[in-house]
């Protein structure tokens, strides 16, 4: 119960589709989603496996209570091994997708080896073919969807796809569903692209009557949605800003990295902020924002849908993104903005848009940009090399950029390498902002000592998802901690982890976990599957798919050297607002957090600790 | 009281709860394919609308039927399909001009919105209120009351 108890095998180099029964007991040891996902690439890739070469494997995982009522419950994860990275990438996505798949009657896709030529699996309950993409290679993930609806005659196929930057495996490439989500981070698409693989393509008619309970389920994830409702980040700040709520916050309390994490202020932070996108612009008196949207089951709905500005240099005579499209969400604005210094709203949403279409982690393209421009402005990088002067601040470059990204076009091919490579390849490996090879997200963690932890020991490099402390040392959730102290962060780091390991593996989002602990879901995940899920044996999945992930870094190659931070976050101080003259305490609170963690001093777990978790 | 649903598509957010709740009453299984209400994503627009029958008073559908397998449930005014009377013919779905009622082929019967006997499902599930079930004669009111505010905040 909560598991359809099927999974599909899809061996691309052979072309065939194979269904097996899930194995329950990894179910009921790692949940679904993440850990059940990992658990199986862990079990049957190499870790030290090129990730973009056949032998590396790319699972799509939906989790027991994807596809079901309880709130947020639409969302899947990609499990694989990770280009940007080379540690384990998990990424994972709302939108509709998800629960398509569950309705088609699949807890999980693995797909294994590479396909001889372009395509894309089409999935209609127990049909499973694998058709030719072509027509589709080098196109949009937008154009993508229309034509394989258009094709197959069926508005109701939902569709994760790729891009130009997966097939031209740009190394922070995404998986694109439902047009506006993305399973974003580490490269995720770009090992997509490598197998040949474009697009995905479900419809589901079978429905799910899999729940244990369902008079009790119903009780439980109504009373929930209540709790999502009544508090005031899930059922105000989110649905009228979006994650955009949080632009000025971080900003004021002096974490918002700028360019390249010179500063931790952005002056312009105002023009693109979440309360930005609400104001009436000078051009047609419209604000960005056109509405809130949600997600699959979600009643939350943060998603934001914009319509940019039509007279803005980067759209003029190119109408097909004027319509209404997804953006800005925080991280986004941040990365296209803050980072790189540009506080032009209307730019940050073409490039977007840009990334949206082309299937782009803003993320890291945004934070890669941002480096480009110090070595830019340090005279290391020239126009010539560039093709486009490349100060900070300039949303012109921004915008030529991203087209150039995407396309793989001239310096494009560099910035589509993230920015390690292209620091390490100037000389200036020092100025990546990158853990493990992953940019950093919105959060400077001279203002939010916790996060500097969270970074260096996220699983899948520099990371907000796997432990966001923020919650607790800016918004007090589930208790206030002070950001400016590493005092007890790394009981706070673990136990957000472990937490969100969790979330992660039921098929819910983490969003939810402003307003609820593992307390709350636990009723919600007992009501539906079988067995006995105590609010014990979910804090040992957590700690278990945690140390799971670790497991598979270090057999990779990853050892204690890369549990570690940029210098400038060490040694050069924060310059104004609040953590002004802090560095980030790593150094102090790493061995702390190996310790409770049951870790040697170079981050290994201990015998006892496997043990103690079934490793 | 006779009751409505009534339908504010500028609050909808898109979430399916409505789907789920209307096929898991119908088929005790969650499965948006089964609902008889349909939430629309007009993208270009960023606009999503909840659609699913009217119960019109004179039923296109109803006098369709040749085999009278839709019926006024008095008490709700529901049109509903008695299944164990419909042969599938489908000439319901093509008198209707709303496409409200559809033929489902794994049952060989149609089906559409029934009310839910008078509590309808979709409505309870909505965490925004695009959905809500009201007096049948007063489906304006919340409208008025949002221009009555508008016109007395003007006036002050």
């Amino acid at each position: 119960m909560a598991w359809t108890r099927q999974i599909l095998r899809v061996n691309l180099t052979n072309g065939t589709c194979t269904p097996e029964p899930l194995n329950m007991q990894w179910a009921f040891d790692y949940l679904g989603s993440r850990g059940l996902a990992s658990k199986y690439l862990v079990e049957e890739i190499d870790p030290r496996v090129d990730p973009l070469s056949p032998a590396n494997k790319l699972i799509m995982s939906t989790g027991p209570l994807t596809g079901t009522m309880a709130s947020t419950g639409g969302r899947y994860t990609v499990v694989t091994k990770g280009p940007l990275t080379g540690a384990i990438a998990c990424s994972n996505s709302g939108g509709f997708f998800g629960a398509e798949m569950k309705f088609a009657g699949w807890d999980m896709l693995i797909f294994e080896g590479r396909s001889p030529k372009p395509v894309y699996l089409y999935l209609e309950n127990d049909r499973a073919e694998l058709r030719d993409a072509a027509h589709l290679w080098g196109k949009s993930t937008w154009h993508t969807e229309e034509t394989i609806k258009s094709q197959h005659q069926d508005p109701q196929i939902r569709i994760s796809s790729i891009g130009p930057a997966g097939e031209n495996q740009v190394l922070y490439a995404c998986i694109v569903n439902d047009l506006h989500r993305a399973a974003g981070r580490s490269g995720v698409g770009a090992v997509m692209g490598s197998k040949n693989l474009k697009a995905v393509a479900i419809r589901g008619t079978k429905g799910f009557g899999g729940i244990r309970d369902f008079p009790e389920f119903l009780k439980v994830t109504t009373e929930k949605k209540q709790i999502l409702a009544d508090n005031a980040v899930t059922g105000q700040g989110l649905p009228k800003y979006g994650t955009q709520v949080l632009m000025n916050v971080i900003n004021e309390i002096g974490a918002l990295p700028t360019r390249n994490h010179r500063d931790v202020q952005f002056e312009e932070a105002g023009k693109i902020s979440g309360e930005a996108m609400h104001e009436p612009r000078a051009s047609d008196g419209k604000p960005q924002l056109v509405t809130n949207a949600a997600c699959f089951g979600c009643t939350i709905a943060c998603g934001r849908i914009s319509k940019i500005d039509e007279t803005h240099f980067s759209v003029v005579n190119k109408p097909e993104y004027w319509g209404a499209s997804g953006g800005l969400e925080y991280e986004a604005a941040w990365a296209l903005g803050a980072a790189n210094g540009v506080g032009d709203l209307e730019a940050l949403q073409y490039a977007n848009l840009v990334c949206n279409e082309t299937g782009m982690d803003p993320i890291s393209f945004g934070a890669t940009v941002g480096a480009a421009m110090e070595l830019y402005e340090l005279g290391i990088l020239t126009d010539a090399q560039i093709g486009i002067a490349a100060p900070f601040g300039s949303a012109q470059t921004l915008v030529t950029l991203a087209e150039m990204t995407a396309k793989g076009e001239g310096f494009g091919r560099e910035l589509g390498q993230g920015s390690k490579r292209l620091c390490t390849k100037f000389g200036r490996p020092d100025l990546s902002m990158t853990v493990k090879g992953q940019e950093f997200p919105a959060y400077d963690s001279r203002g939010i000592q916790g996060m500097g932890l969270a970074y260096a020991t996220s699983n899948r490099g520099a990371c907000h998802l796997r432990g966001y402390t923020v919650a607790s040392e800016v918004l007090g959730i589930p208790f206030k901690t002070d950001p400016l102290v590493t005092e007890g962060k790394a009981g706070l780091v673990k136990a957000f982890q472990d937490a969100t390991s969790v979330f992660d593996a039921s098929g819910l989002c983490i969003f939810t976990s402003f307003a609820w602990g593992l307390a709350d879901i636990q009723p919600q995940i007992q009501a539906a599957c079988e067995g006995d899920w105590s609010l014990d044996r979910l804090n040992l999945v957590g700690e278990r798919i945690w140390n799971m992930e670790k497991q598979f870094n270090l057999a990779a190659g990853l050892t204690k050297k890369d549990d570690d931070l940029p210098p400038r976050l060490k040694t050069e101080p924060a310059k104004t607002g609040p953590a002004k003259g802090l560095v980030n305490g790593l150094d102090v609170m790493l061995p702390e957090y190996y310790e409770l963690r049951g870790w040697d001093a170079q981050g290994v777990p201990r015998p006892e600790t496997l043990s103690r978790l079934g490793l | 009281m006779q009751k409505s649903l009534s339908i504010d598509p500028v609050k909808c957010t898109g979430c399916l709860q409505c789907e789920m709740a209307c096929s898991y009453t119908h088929t005790q299984s969650i499965n948006p394919s089964k609902s008889r209400i349909k939430v629309f994503s007009f993208e270009h627009e960023g606009r999503k609308v909840p659609y699913t029958c009217t119960q019109c008073s004179d039923a296109w559908c109803m006098h369709a039927c040749p085999v009278d397998a839709i019926k006024l449930d008095a008490a709700t005014g529901a049109k509903v399909v008695l299944e164990a009377t419909c042969v599938g013919c489908k000439v319901c779905t093509i008198a209707c001009p709303f496409g409200t009622i559809n033929y489902m082929s794994d049952l060989g019967k149609v089906q559409k919105c029934d009310l839910c006997d008078g509590d309808p499902a979709c409505a309870k599930a909505c965490p925004t209120a695009a959905i809500t079930y009201v007096d049948a004669d007063w489906t304006g009111l919340e409208r008025m009351r949002v221009w009555a505010q508008r016109a007395n905040a003007a006036a002050l």
